[in-house]
């Protein structure tokens, strides 16, 4: 199996299918459904695992997504499967998923469908920025599409039956990735992560990438999928992320006016590291793209590099880079790798523009 | 940036740091490379909410039920290990333990959301097939022809209701 064209082409989340925005990084919902009678995929054998995926690709990819990507991992090498991992395109159960394991991908690269990881289909539509609008539009229309062809395990009174209660009813996970530097410079996070929870929705640091959030990104979601519709959910979550978004500008207006030499020194310094580093880990790495995003907002940078910047937070992760070599290398030489990578990105770039007067909104931009 | 801390599941150095909630309590956990998959703890969707949610009483009673999920095999001890069920019908076997946990777990215990029609009215052909089947069997063995053939009628009008979705191609 060679991922590559795969990885080649344009997607979603690497050149930007929207103007990126200051806060929202990418919107995503997924959808849990199960083909009744089949035992779900944590319980089944090996031969009914491969009798759903067979099924899959067969109604599914040569039906509804017809001309995606059909692929079952246990054809991937595990580099393979860690890029898919780093693109959000499988989960990393999925990439542990022994036979039976597979990914449909559409060919925008939109939409997937993983088989067999903890129900028999997850259904996931992502678009950058932020756009539940489009995403349920669109895995709405998979969904009923498949449904024409595919007996899902429903009940009246309880929904879509899924492995795990925690999913029950609607089946259905929406969340939105943001990036909230301020929020983390100002120490809100713990304050900010309570009261979403509060809200029924959940709070985690972008996987991989650690808990202070690396490179200050977090996803939220809902927590609750049973007992309300899939639109009033989807509606709470744009409530409760509209709340975040608003303490993320609230605090970035006060570092803006109380510590504005503190974050044009910090940004400066990133930039110069980004420009000049022989070695660079990628936990560093996250952090410093999170100040060049930030530097993009604050309209140091002109405003098309934000697609840049996100399509390096991605492509800056370690089974990228060894992508990028063709083979596995050690973890030294991709620090290198890496650093040399950035070098030539950020080399390319104008300088930051120091112009801007400190203690303007975040909203300015340069014209 | 090296983080120093050391994997809270074994002894490696910690690279993955992850902050989650559960039950209100923000939970952090430091974890080496290879132990999360262990641990179950990165799926960025699922949060292993079973165990804190399960009432320890109504576990045990269904325990005492000898509870058994007919399709699958699927016991309370099976759940409590996994977080999980088994198959579709184990949502009916475990009703029982199932409904407090619900009602900790979600806004309510009712579906509100999407439907799938299609699917449920071909659930509801099928049946109704079956029954009509049997039916059909039933006055060809008591010789009430008439009847039967009224039968074969109706059974012929539902298969091609059914042939004209998509959705049977599948030899049953
Ligand atoms: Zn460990
Ligand atoms: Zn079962």
């Amino acid at each position: 199996m060679n991922i590559l064209p795969l990885i080649e082409a344009k997607a979603e989340l690497t050149d930007g299918g929207l103007p990126p925005e200051p806060i929202v990084l990418s919107t995503r919902i997924r959808l849990a459904r199960n083909i009744a009678p089949h035992r779900f995929p944590g319980r089944a054998d090996e031969s009914e695992r491969v009798e759903i995926l067979d099924m899959a690709f067969g109604k599914i990819a040569d039906g509804p997504l017809s001309g995606g990507a059909k692929i079952r991992i246990d054809a991937l090498s595990p580099l393979e499967r860690q890029v898919l991992v780093e693109r959000h395109l499988i989960s990393r159960e999925l990439s542990e998923a022994g036979t039976g394991a597979g990914v449909i991908i559409d060919r925008s690269q939109h939409i997937s469908i993983m088989v067999n990881e903890e129900d028999h289909l997850r259904l996931q539509a992502v678009r950058s920025g932020f756009n539940f609008k489009k995403a349920w539009a669109e895995i709405d229309a998979l969904d009923t599409a498949i449904e024409g062809d595919v007996d899902y395990a429903f009940s009246s009174g309880l929904g879509y039956l899924t492995a795990c209660p925690t999913n029950l009813g609607t089946g259905m996970r929406a969340s939105a990735m943001l990036h909230l530097p301020g929020l983390v410079m100002q120490e809100h996070m713990e304050k900010v992560i309570r009261m979403v929870n509060q809200l029924g929705m959940a709070v985690r640091g972008l996987f991989g990438e650690g808990s202070e959030a690396t490179g200050s990104i977090f996803q939220i979601s809902n927590q609750q999928t049973l007992g309300e519709s899939e639109d009033s959910i989807v509606k709470r979550l744009i409530n409760v992320l509209h709340a975040i978004i608003e303490q993320e500008e609230n605090a970035r207006k006060v570092i803006r006016e109380k510590k504005a030499l503190k974050l044009l020194d910090k940004i400066g310094r990133a930039f110069g590291i980004l420009r000049n580093a022989h070695l660079l880990s990628s936990e560093e790495t996250m952090n410093l793209l999170s100040l060049m995003r930030l530097a993009v907002d604050l309209g140091l940078l002109p405003e098309e590099y934000r697609t840049h910047v996100d399509r390096l937070f991605i492509e800056t992760q370690p089974g990228h880079i060894q992508l990028s070599v063709r083979g596995e290398v050690d973890p030294g030489e991709r620090d290198q790798r890496r650093a040399k990578t950035m070098r030539e990105e950020f080399s390319s770039l104008p300088g930051l523009s120091f112009g801007i007067k400190p203690d303007v909104t975040p909203k300015k931009k340069k014209s | 940036m090296a983080k120093p801390e050391q994997c809270s599941n074994c002894t490696k150095p910690a690279t993955i740091h992850l902050t989650q909630i559960v039950n209100n309590q923000i939970q952090k956990v430091d974890l080496c490379e290879d132990c999360p998959f262990k641990k179950g703890v990165t799926d960025p969707e699922g949060f292993s909410l079973a165990e804190f949610l399960l009432k320890p009483g109504t576990l045990m009673q269904a325990q005492a039920d000898q509870l058994e999920c007919p399709n699958c095999g699927f016991t309370p001890a099976d759940f409590k290990k996994a977080g999980r069920f088994g198959c579709p019908v184990c949502y009916e076997t475990f009703k029982g333990i199932l409904k407090p946990m619900l009602s900790n777990m979600h806004k309510d215990t009712v579906h509100r959301g999407k439907v799938p029609d299609r699917a449920l009215a071909r659930v509801g052909i099928k049946r109704k097939l079956t029954e009509l089947e049997s039916r059909l069997r039933e006055a060809v063995e008591e010789e009430k022809y008439e009847d039967a053939a009224g039968l074969r009628d109706e059974i012929e009008v539902l298969r091609s209701s059914l042939a004209e979705s998509p959705g049977n191609s599948e030899d049953k």
